[in-house]
């Protein structure tokens, strides 16, 4: 019985592989954006005006205080409102490199703030200007701290990508919810799922885990 | 575009929203007690020096933490009444809720107690104190400072995850929100009141946290 099912199972990997692509693809488009668009939001952060930091700030909190489902609704049903028609996928990569954006803007800010004074200090008075000041003394350092953070915040962008299944992208979750319509076994269909999902972020995780400990020794 | 925003719909719901509010936060509540019995067991699983005893702790703790909650509840929800488990989708919600922020709760709690430093153990063990005991007089009482924070905001991830209940029919306050869509075909009245709920539950436990913090902040340090 198990093994009649699990041939089924394997019978439908066109749509496992279709929604493995997707998830990969909505994850690393996000994340590229995610990344550019965050370092900005941590640069403004942690910067001297003040007015720009506390608008960034409340923006950021709005995001960082509602759930993902609803930012996902929020793009997929107000953008169009304002005349933005975007297609389900760019509706998730939007929402979803908008979340990242978010949670490592505030990494990012963070690892500017953990850079001593000094250094910039004595990158003034060796008379760089504050944008090489942020180029090469400052930032360098902040992206080591904060790398290990990054990387775990990658894996959480990855897990919420399958919230965007809910506006009909077939990603891998979806494609787990469409295989046990016809294969009755959710047990194994996601555990299936799941075991694809753990392939995909597991990696990450150990690289987070092994940088913290790396930076940690160093410190020590 | 958020100027003809219909307030009197949003008005109208009010009730309804109110409602799944207060059903989220009772889910939030029954999730968040459930991850704290659950990660405080398999933290201690995962700290004592039993081996085979701490490998089940550790699969459980990787295997939450590398795959999404979405598909930790379809697997759940599709899976529990092939193993003769029928129950309603609110507790199978809150089950799998528990289960997703237990181990995220073992983590936090673990380094935690990883955080103490090493002498504190080898003193407690030179004055000839036990395991339990140098657990339960010298690492737990320290290991609570460290902790409360990033549980708290476990507590908000989990609060926002519990919108995801929503996907399997349980009635909380984001599909509420949906309901003014589909009742009036208003989605933004309802969006804008369901996210405006949410951020009330976050902004007050991150002052919440805040607070805690600045009352409990160590002697000498700003």
């Amino acid at each position: 019985m198990f093994w009649m099912q699990l041939d089924r199972v394997m019978g439908y990997w066109p749509v496992l592989l279709k929604g493995i692509s997707m998830t990969v693809s909505l994850s690393i488009l996000s994340l590229m954006i995610g990344v550019m668009l965050g370092f900005a939001f941590g640069m403004i952060r942690a910067g001297r005006n003040r007015m720009l930091a506390q608008i960034v700030g409340l923006y950021v909190d709005f995001f960082r205080g509602t759930p993902f489902l609803l930012q996902v609704f929020i793009v997929f049903f107000i953008l169009p409102e304002i005349g933005i028609e975007l297609s389900a996928f760019a509706s998730g990569v939007v929402a979803l490199s908008n979340v990242a954006a978010c949670f490592i803007g505030e990494i990012v800010a963070s690892g500017i703030k953990a850079v001593p004074l000094g250094q910039s200090e004595a990158a003034a008075s060796s008379g760089f200007t504050r944008v090489q000041q942020m180029r090469h003394i400052v930032l360098p350092q902040a992206v080591r701290i904060v790398t290990p953070a990054l990387v775990g915040q990658f894996v959480l962008l990855i897990k919420d990508s399958s919230v965007v299944s809910a506006i009909g992208l077939l990603d891998l979750t979806r494609s787990g919810w469409v295989i046990v319509q016809s294969v009755p076994n959710g047990l194994l269909v996601f555990g299936i799922i799941g075991f694809s999902y753990f392939v995909i972020c597991y990696p990450l995780i150990y690289l987070s885990r092994r940088m913290e400990r790396r930076g940690q020794a160093t410190i020590l | 575009m958020l100027g003809n925003l219909n307030t009197r719909v949003m008005l109208e719901y009010l009730p309804d929203i109110w409602q799944g509010f207060l059903a989220t936060l009772m889910l939030s509540a029954a999730g968040f007690a459930g991850a704290m019995i659950i990660g405080i067991v398999a933290c201690a699983l995962s700290i004592q020096p039993l081996r085979w005893l701490r490998g089940p702790a550790v699969v459980y703790v990787d295997a939450i933490r590398a795959t999404p909650l979405l598909a930790q509840l379809y697997f759940l929800y599709f899976g529990l009444p092939r193993l003769g488990i029928l129950v309603p989708e609110m507790v199978i919600g809150v089950i799998a809720l528990s289960l997703n922020s237990g181990a995220y709760v073992a983590e936090i709690i673990r380094s935690g107690i990883l955080s103490i430093p090493r002498g504190q153990v080898e003193a407690g063990k030179s004055t000839g104190m036990t395991y339990l005991q140098r657990m339960r007089l010298i690492i737990l009482p320290q290991a609570i400072r460290p902790t409360v924070s990033p549980l708290i905001g476990q507590a908000i991830v989990l609060i926002k995850d519990s919108s995801l209940l929503s996907l399997i029919s349980v009635v909380e306050l984001t599909r509420a929100g949906q309901m003014i869509a589909i009742d009036r075909f208003m989605p933004i009245e309802g969006l804008v009141a369901t996210a405006l709920a949410y951020l009330v539950l976050y902004y007050l436990l991150k002052l919440l946290a805040g607070v805690w913090v600045y009352q409990n902040r160590l002697p000498g340090r700003a």
